[in-house]
């Protein structure tokens, strides 16, 4: 009884490693294909490993393409929306767990139930009232559409309602003002779920690709995705080329997987957001 | 907690408090508005605004240059009659489930099989978990890439275990089936992630119990495990619908809605009909039709978990 139990455990053990490699062989894949010799991509039997190891790829990716510029894009709209929505959202989560107000259920389902409408279904007026501001091409056109947003709102609330109501009245007692209170008490307390909004909103708005690609056309204001797709998209793609790019854009997703995957399992666990 | 330091405050706040008289007074009803004031502006000119524009103009005929011609219900009723609006709809759906019950499936069995004790747990658990950091655009990249037809690892591996090539994503036949497999390699984890935390938050006690009253581990499964896995179960549901219903990047870069339109989803026509045939109102009728279809399901499925609830 007891060999057959460990019998089976080892069998499923090793059918969980093999599944590992399933979900890890493309990411691989896209390593070995940047770095092989530029004729082995197109050799049809598909060598497992590279013969020997070439940078000739990125060399040329980084010369041909711009990009560098759409490194710096990404960069530009990932940190200014994180910080923007970051901060808007913790406000307005807060403000949600810890005021009674006039309006407050009303104004709490309309923020949700019109921030779930899929940016493909207002696609269109969204572009004509970006393009009205006169913010197509810039980087706040790809970033003020996109900084409310609900799930970051509901977890903040969620997490701020099991913040003790005696901390924030003792302060209102001896006299701090609402932003005080907002800065010195709450937010010391909000630090791990600080943590779980700057991380999904840094993978969400460095992942972006429907909005940018309607609202950003000169390819100088490019983001990475945007330049994937571009050279994704030719007639006859280098695809050594493109895994190189898409191994660049991959990279700083890569090191946040590492360094702060528990925060990511914590947030997608605590509400299911992706 | 060492908030003890937090609220005693400095003595110059309490001053500031004196001397402005009316914002002291007014401050603590004005100061909730205050604080949602930036979401609610971004929210009027970023999704309600754009929400009434696209129905107002979805009554329009309009290709962006001139005036927009009303046509009242014209839209409306060519989508009626619009084959591929029917055809983007029926291949929304196949994919829906194609990709749903599969992915939740999958991702329930791995956090069964990983919730118990092995070496490098936590390992596997990540290596799993990976692909939801992939951004949409580098997975199409990548999985274009894998089944490409002459050159690509898939049919390679085909070949040397003695079968023949598939043209994966040049036949309208193997396009939808691919897209399906390369979705659930991104979803699978993130299944995997909700099941594996409702998993750990069933107490101990209760399976104990099962033991104690002679339950073999197929009837503890049965009936401790599945149900206290529901509103997990619900949860996902909900949001793997609402995904497969949003989904647009992925397709956008690893087929193009093609060969054909075998694999255009409804998100994929709006895109279509908006920027490559330039007919802005009937892209948007096609996005409030979208838009009451995932409403719908929305609505339906918060009752039925509602109901449950009730029940249980």
């Amino acid at each position: 009884m007891a060999t057959r139990r460990h019998f089976a455990d080892s069998a499923c053990w090793l059918g969980l490693i093999a599944g590992a490699a399933v979900m890890v062989f493309p990411i691989y894949w896209m390593f070995a294909t940047a770095v092989r010799p530029h004729a082995e991509i197109f050799e049809a039997i598909a060598r497992l490993v590279p013969s020997s190891l070439s940078w000739s790829n990125f060399h040329t990716v980084l010369t041909r393409y711009p990009v560098l510029t759409w490194v710096n894009n990404s960069v530009i709209i990932a940190v200014v929306a994180v910080a923007l929505t970051v901060f808007i959202n913790l406000l307005c989560g807060y403000t949600f767990a810890k005021f009674r107000f006039p309006g407050r259920n009303i104004l709490f389902f309309a923020i949700l139930g019109a921030l779930m409408v899929p940016i493909q279904v207002i696609l269109v007026p969204e572009f004509l009232i970006v393009s009205w501001l006169g913010l197509l091409n810039t980087h706040l056109g790809v970033i003020l559409p996109r900084a409310a947003e609900a799930f970051g709102i509901f977890m903040v609330r969620q997490f701020m309602v099991s913040i003790p109501d005696e901390l924030i009245e003792a302060a209102r007692l001896d006299g701090a003002g609402e932003f005080t209170i907002f800065f010195r008490v709450v937010l010391p307390l909000s630090k791990p779920i600080i943590a779980v909004l700057v991380i999904f909103t840094f993978m969400w708005r460095w992942n972006d690709f429907a909005w940018p690609l309607v609202a950003l056309t000169d390819q100088d204001m490019f983001t990475l995705p945007l330049g994937l797709n571009l050279l994704r998209g030719e007639v006859n793609p280098d695809w050594g080329n493109v895994m190189a790019l898409a191994l660049l854009s991959l990279l700083p997703m890569l090191v946040i997987f590492l360094a702060f995957q528990r925060y990511l399992v914590q947030g997608i666990a605590s509400t299911g957001l992706k | 907690m060492p908030e003890s330091g937090v609220v005693t405050l400095p003595a110059t706040s309490i001053a500031r408090r004196h001397r402005a008289g009316w914002w002291s007074t007014h401050q603590r009803r004005l100061v909730p508005y205050l604080f949602i004031a930036p979401n609610i502006v971004l929210f009027a000119a970023f999704s309600f605004l754009p929400l009434i524009y696209a129905v107002y103009i979805s009554f329009h005929d309009w290709t962006l240059i001139g005036e927009p011609d009303f046509i009242g219900i014209g839209n409306y009723q060519r989508l009626v009659y619009d084959s591929l609006f029917w055809r983007a709809l029926a291949n929304t759906l196949v994919y829906a489930v194609g990709t749903v019950p599969t992915s939740m499936a999958i991702g329930l069995l791995l956090a069964l099989a990983l919730n118990r004790h092995m070496p490098a747990r936590s390992f596997l658990r990540s290596l799993y978990f990976l692909p939801l950091v992939v951004s949409a655009v580098a997975t199409g990249t990548i999985a274009a890439w894998m089944f490409n037809d002459n050159y690509g690892v898939i049919n390679a591996i085909i070949v040397r275990l003695g079968g023949s090539r598939v043209a994966w994503l040049s036949s309208p036949y193997w396009a939808l089936p691919s897209l399906v497999l390369t979705t659930l390699w991104v979803r699978v984890g993130f299944c995997m992630v909700v099941y594996l935390a409702a998993l750990q938050s069933i107490p101990r006690m209760y399976y104990e119990a099962a033991r104690i009253d002679g339950a073999s581990a197929v009837r503890q499964f049965r009936h401790v495990t599945l149900p206290l896995l529901k509103p997990a179960t619900f949860l996902l549901l909900v949001l793997s619908i609402i995904y497969s219903f949003h989904v647009f990047d992925l397709i956008y870069v690893m087929t193009g809605g093609g060969p054909g339109f075998s694999t255009t989803m409804l998100v994929q026509y709006i895109f279509r009909s908006a920027f490559v045939t330039s007919e802005m109102g009937y892209a948007c009728a096609v996005g409030i039709a979208l838009y009451a279809l995932i409403l719908g399901f929305t609505v339906l499925q918060w009752r039925a978990s509602r109901q449950t609830e009730n029940v249980m």
